[in-house]
């Protein structure tokens, strides 16, 4: 484990403002995040987050290790984070389903770590080079079990750094993984990128314990709030299972209220929080009575969908999430209070546009803008939906994209 | 103003190197730029294309929507990809590679291989697209190239550079 070093972090990054693939700036979104550890396997569109950690993690003195596939790969990263590190891993579609598994044993052992799911169209492997934003729902409800995560979704290379390095200090406060939610088009995009500065990097340590080792519960902590960490080889007994744990981390499975208590606190940990973890973009125009809602590289079709209709004068108003899970709920429902209509643009066949129907319950029309097979939506579609109408959210499948 | 350039060609010509650095260029002469792409699995063969937008202000949506450049490095990524030209837009073809009408017809593939290698075709046609837009300081320009190239090959690369600017001088049939 090394302390983090901005100055060696920059060096290493070795250009003042790279004109780089949102891929290499999640890498370096990482290291500015504090990560010194990288386990992970190679996929496209993935691939080269995993070959710019491999470069330049060990020389901020950290390890990457490539394991031997993305099962391993998320066990060793929650295996290093229980030995003090800050780790990260990357993957797209077929390895982000092999790691649902562990994304839940690292919920239920409440291990921080980040998570770069580059999606790709599937569903299996799909089209390996495509993009695709395929993956929302399964990232919020792909691991069993009662659970809550963090999921962020950058829109450009500049968020991919920004969220990556973010990414780090939410795992350490809340005690989850964060999952960062990029695509094949924002992660083989090239566009420069500003390295934040040493004021912006601020590094949001994990929580020690503050007693002896004998008072220590390495599971114990206030309703809504994540406990204390000892790390591995500190001192401190720490036992660590997936199965349901009492405050001292033993396991118990036939006790009801210690599965509620621990479950609960759990998920209120982020659920509770939902309005500090909200982070969204508005681009509102009075009088509209159509908005659209989106996220991740759709959110810049949707900008250009914007930029079009005001041209023609049409109003519309856009609230973009970069937080997409917690669900910012109570936002989404302010952003439609004088709506009509709220279309979400997304590259599959209708996941957020559920999420929203339902958070709005028929306050407003919610509509699809759905595409897939590879190509981003254009702002033409989007236009169209606006203009005319777009696909009703119970859908049928038809021949279009 | 926003540029929307697209170059295409087979899987290894540098189709999406050249739009590196163009993209790449236009920032380091104070613009802004994105660089997309799009190929198949395949590392050679298969029509790869690259797509780069320059503006003087934000870039909201990435892709071309009507394009007002098209380079095409081959017949099937002409046949593919030349569809959405905008309205007064410009098309630029390698003259040994592909029959098209009314493009900017020049034999970038035959002068690669003149200053020595085949391989450098993409950056003849950089050397001719830079000096057609002249968006960016040559020098700019030239130095972008060569930090985007394999160490040992800056020589070969220089004179690529400097052949397709010839080109674009000599002015040849538009």
């Amino acid at each position: 484990m090394s302390a983090f070093d901005y100055d060696r972090v920059i060096a290493t990054i070795g250009i003042a403002e790279p004109f780089a693939q949102g891929d290499v700036a999640c890498a370096y979104g990482a290291l500015l995040g504090g990560c010194d550890f990288f386990g992970g396997y190679p996929i496209t569109p993935a691939t080269e987050v995993a070959e710019t950690m491999a470069r330049l993690l060990p020389r901020t003195g950290g390890t990457p290790i490539q394991m031997e596939d993305e099962i391993a790969s998320l066990a060793a990263v929650i295996g290093a984070a229980w030995t003090g590190r800050r780790p990260m891993t990357a993957t797209s579609g077929p390895g982000f389903s092999l790691m649902q598994e562990g994304i839940g044993y690292a919920c239920m052992t409440e291990t921080p770590c980040v998570i770069v799911n580059v999606q790709r169209s599937g569903p299996s492997t799909g089209q390996p080079t495509e993009p695709a934003q395929g993956d929302m729902l399964q990232a919020r409800w792909g691991t069993h079990g009662d659970h809550e995560l963090i999921v962020l979704a950058p829109a450009s290379v500049q968020e991919c750094l920004d969220l990556t390095r973010k990414a780090f200090n939410l795992a350490e406060e809340y005690r989850t993984p964060v999952l960062v939610m990029t695509d094949g088009e924002v992660g083989h995009m090239r566009e420069s990128v500003r390295l934040p500065s040493r004021e912006e990097c601020e590094i949001i340590e994990r929580r020690p314990p503050s007693t002896g080792a004998a008072d220590h519960l390495p599971f114990g902590a206030a309703p809504g709030t994540s406990p204390e960490m000892a790390g591995f080889g500190t001192g401190y007994h720490t036992y660590v299972t997936g199965l349901t744990h009492t405050e001292k981390g033993l396991p118990t499975t036939d006790d009801a209220a210690a599965h509620q208590s621990l479950v609960k606190r759990q998920c209120e940990k982020i659920s509770g929080n939902v309005e500090d973890l909200t982070h969204v973009e508005h681009n509102l125009q009075e009088g509209a009575e159509v908005g659209l809602v989106s996220f991740g590289i759709s959110g810049r079709s949707a900008a250009g969908a914007v930029r079009q209709l005001r041209g023609q004068g049409v109003k519309v108003s856009h609230l973009r999430l970069l937080t997409v899970f917690p669900f910012p709920e109570r936002v989404v429902c302010e952003f439609a209070e004088s709506l009509d209509r709220v279309i979400v643009p997304e590259m599959n066949l209708g996941q957020m546009c559920h999420v929203v129907r339902e958070a709005l319950e028929g306050s407003a029309r919610v509509e699809r803008v759905s595409k897939i097979g590879g190509e981003i939506i254009t702002p033409d579609e989007i236009c169209r939906a606006v203009v005319e109408g777009g696909d009703p959210v119970r859908c049928e499948y038809g021949a279009g994209g | 103003m926003r540029q929307e350039i697209r170059i295409c060609g087979f899987g290894g010509q540098g189709i999406i190197l050249a739009g590196v650095i163009l993209g790449e260029s236009a920032t380091r002469a104070g613009l802004r730029a994105v660089q997309t792409q799009s190929y198949g699995p395949e590392s050679r063969g298969g029509a790869a294309r690259a797509e780069v937008i320059i503006s003087d202000g934000e870039i909201d949506y990435p892709r071309v929507t009507k394009a007002d450049i098209i380079v095409a490095l081959s017949q099937p990524s002409f046949d593919k990809y030349a569809g959405d030209l905008a309205e007064g837009g410009v098309v630029i073809v390698d003259a040994d590679l592909v029959d098209a009408e009314g493009a900017r017809s020049q034999p970038f593939q035959s002068v690669a291989e003149e200053v020595g290698y085949k391989i450098v075709t993409n950056i003849v046609m950089l050397g001719y697209l830079g000096a057609f837009m002249d968006l960016v300081p040559a020098d700019v320009f030239e130095a972008t190239v060569l930090d985007n190239v394999p160490k040992g090959t800056e020589d070969l690369n220089r004179r690529a550079l400097e052949a397709g600017r010839a080109l674009f001088a000599k002015g040849g049939p538009a």
